[in-house]
């Protein structure tokens, strides 16, 4: 009992040696109070805004930002600005929820992969390769092709575009967890586990797994702002989320005619820069945490 | 490395397999018996296993099938395009790596000065942007509101120019393509350079050099800056499918006629033998890459060579 509880006091302090390490980097900080901004933004906006994300106004077609609409209109009369805050939900939970994914098949995978080595590890490894040799991009685009083949209904295909993003993502985690489980497997701590004769599942997940969690943290926060980017790309390119589904990456599709590109700026400019300020905002918060959780790498 | 490859293919060809349309069905005016003659023509009437045999067997023998919308072997058709995308990527290439290079290095010798700060607000930046968006802005300033750059394409509209005249024409257009792909892949590269002269600097080695009264200009730059760059040389043999992959996304904004888009048509199109042995063409220039980087690494650090 003491030696447990000399054990969370230890933990504790570690973590909350963390945060302050966390809080004193500034960038890292802004970049945090940005996301919970857009995060109030997008899941708590629509709630105030008094207009719908769908809602056609024949009177307010294409409608250059005013005090109205604060951002303006698009060609069907649909507030931008409303339709920036659902855009918002749908690229923030993509990225989030298809990193959670990612995360949990990758450390899974990769946990499973270094503790049992032989042949377990060779298939899941290979497997992995496989995977990984395949460009990121084209495969993603061949799925949706194949999405829109297989006559997807529209409001599915966002769950399909996350299932994608974890498939093109758990590959590179499994290997990065396997590396660390391969290096814990041979401290003592674990020579102590096996004396206790705990079965395997305790041993992965109760001490190799909790072991890489710093590791996984810096990881996925900066994993999801890549998952953010390659959402909003593939609906760029029409082959993601889809209309009237509102997601940044398909808002910046105006910008492909050329009369919204060059005459309307309201239309493409604000989903680019929410979309940029967010990635920004991503890598300067999963940067800080590194430098926060990562003893190697504080000077 | 081989098992990879037979596992690609096979991963590549089954995605394929289960589309449920072909490049026929697009046609909706075909009568059916027509139909069903061009599908044995190009063998798509055959049963799935076999036709991945006659597919694996024609790449091996260096057949990657042929183009339905082109009319003409996937060869051609990559030859043809693949050199406008590979002058773009070999381009930003060496721009990336010069820049980054010396402003990486720069910035670890004059680390967390004003100048490292802005360099590594940039960084972030540079890493951060979604790349169509810096690309639809860029063309925004520089070719419609400055019109000083072209919007798009490789040669001015009905352009007949040759010799000097036309490789101008080409260098202007490709301004804002490669200048845009080098900003997308210069903020990791940066970092990269700049941490690792960062720890190379704190090495006991670089005291001794400086110990030794060497001139600090000598101790950067023969002692620090080799090994600094050494690992990259592994990341040097990463970017080899990407000068072939072209860009897509960047080719399809400035309208560049290259591989990417290609690849976007032929998704569009169903066009799926160009898909099908280009991707598997991009997969084993990936392992190739890998297996490249590993030699590479060996070479240059002889400490790995002992495992």
């Amino acid at each position: 009992m003491l030696f447990k509880n000399k054990l969370e006091t230890k933990t504790s302090s570690l973590w909350k040696q963390n945060l302050r390490h966390f809080k004193k980097n500034k960038f890292a900080l802004g970049g945090f109070f940005f996301i919970v901004f857009m995060l109030l933004f997008s899941f708590v906006g629509p709630l105030v805004s008094p207009y719908l994300p769908d809602k056609l106004d024949a009177l307010m077609i294409n409608t250059p930002p005013n005090f109205t609409h604060w951002m303006g209109t698009d060609q069907l009369g649909r507030d931008i600005l409303t339709r920036l805050m659902f855009g918002g939900r749908i690229s923030l939970t993509i990225g989030i929820a298809s990193m959670t994914l990612s995360v949990i098949i990758g450390t899974i995978m990769g946990a499973i992969s270094g503790f049992y080595g032989g042949i377990i590890d060779n298939i899941i490894m290979r497997f992995a390769d496989i995977l990984m040799s395949i460009p990121s991009l084209p495969l993603l685009i061949i799925l949706s092709a194949l999405m829109s083949e297989w006559k997807i209904p529209q409001q599915y295909r966002l769950y399909i575009v996350m299932l994608m993003l974890s498939l093109v993502g758990w590959p590179g985690l499994a290997r990065l967890i396997r590396g660390q489980i391969l290096s814990l497997k041979e401290q003592s701590f674990m020579d102590a586990a096996e004396v206790l004769g705990l079965s395997d599942r305790t041993k992965i997940f109760s001490h190799l797994i909790p072991n890489t969690i710093p590791l996984l943290i810096v990881i996925a926060t900066l994993g999801v702002a890549g998952a953010i980017l390659t959402e909003s790309a593939l609906s760029f390119l029409g082959l993601g989320v889809t209309p009237p589904t509102a997601s940044w990456g398909n808002m910046i599709d105006a910008a492909n005619s050329f009369m919204d590109f060059q005459k309307r700026p309201w239309l493409w400019i604000p989903p680019g820069a929410a979309l940029l300020l967010t990635v920004i905002s991503i890598n300067l918060m999963g940067d800080g945490l590194r430098d926060a959780l990562d003893p190697k790498m504080r000077r | 490395m081989i098992p990879t490859l037979i596992g690609v293919s096979i991963i590549i060809f089954f995605l394929f397999a289960a589309m449920p349309g072909d490049y026929f069905d697009s046609f909706m005016r075909l009568n059916p018996s027509r139909l069903a003659e061009l599908k044995a023509l190009y063998g798509l009437d055959k049963p799935v296993v076999s036709r991945y045999f006659i597919w694996i067997s024609g790449v091996l023998s260096g057949n990657l099938g042929f183009s339905l919308k082109y009319q003409e072997p996937v060869t051609t058709l990559l030859n043809k395009y693949m050199w406008n995308s590979f002058i773009v990527a070999i381009l930003s290439l060496i721009f990336t790596w010069t820049i980054a290079l010396v402003v990486g290095v720069a910035s670890a010798v004059k680390q967390n000065t004003w100048f490292d700060r802005l360099i590594t607000v940039g960084v972030f930046v540079a890493m951060s942007f979604p790349s169509f968006f810096l690309g639809l802005l860029m063309i925004k300033f520089f070719a419609v509101d400055l019109n000083i750059l072209p919007i798009g394409g490789m040669i001015d509209t009905g352009s007949t120019s040759t010799g000097l005249t036309y490789v101008l024409e080409v260098g202007k257009h490709m301004i804002l393509p490669v200048s845009l792909l080098t900003l997308l892949s210069i903020g990791s590269l940066t970092r990269y350079f700049r941490s690792g002269m960062i720890d190379v600097l704190k090495m006991d080695f670089i005291r001794t050099a400086r110990a030794k009264g060497l001139k600090e200009k000598t101790v950067i730059f023969k002692h620090a800056l080799r090994n600094a760059i050494l690992p990259a040389i592994t990341l040097l043999a990463f970017e080899l499918p990407g000068l072939f992959s072209g860009a897509i996304i960047t080719e399809q904004i400035f309208n560049w006629p290259g591989i990417g888009r290609i690849q976007l048509e032929a998704v569009n199109t169903r066009d799926y033998p160009v898909l099908m042995s280009f991707t598997l063409l991009l997969a084993t220039l990936t392992i190739l890459g890998n297996l490249l980087a590993d030699v590479l690494y060996a070479y240059a650090d002889p400490r790995i060579r002992l495992k």
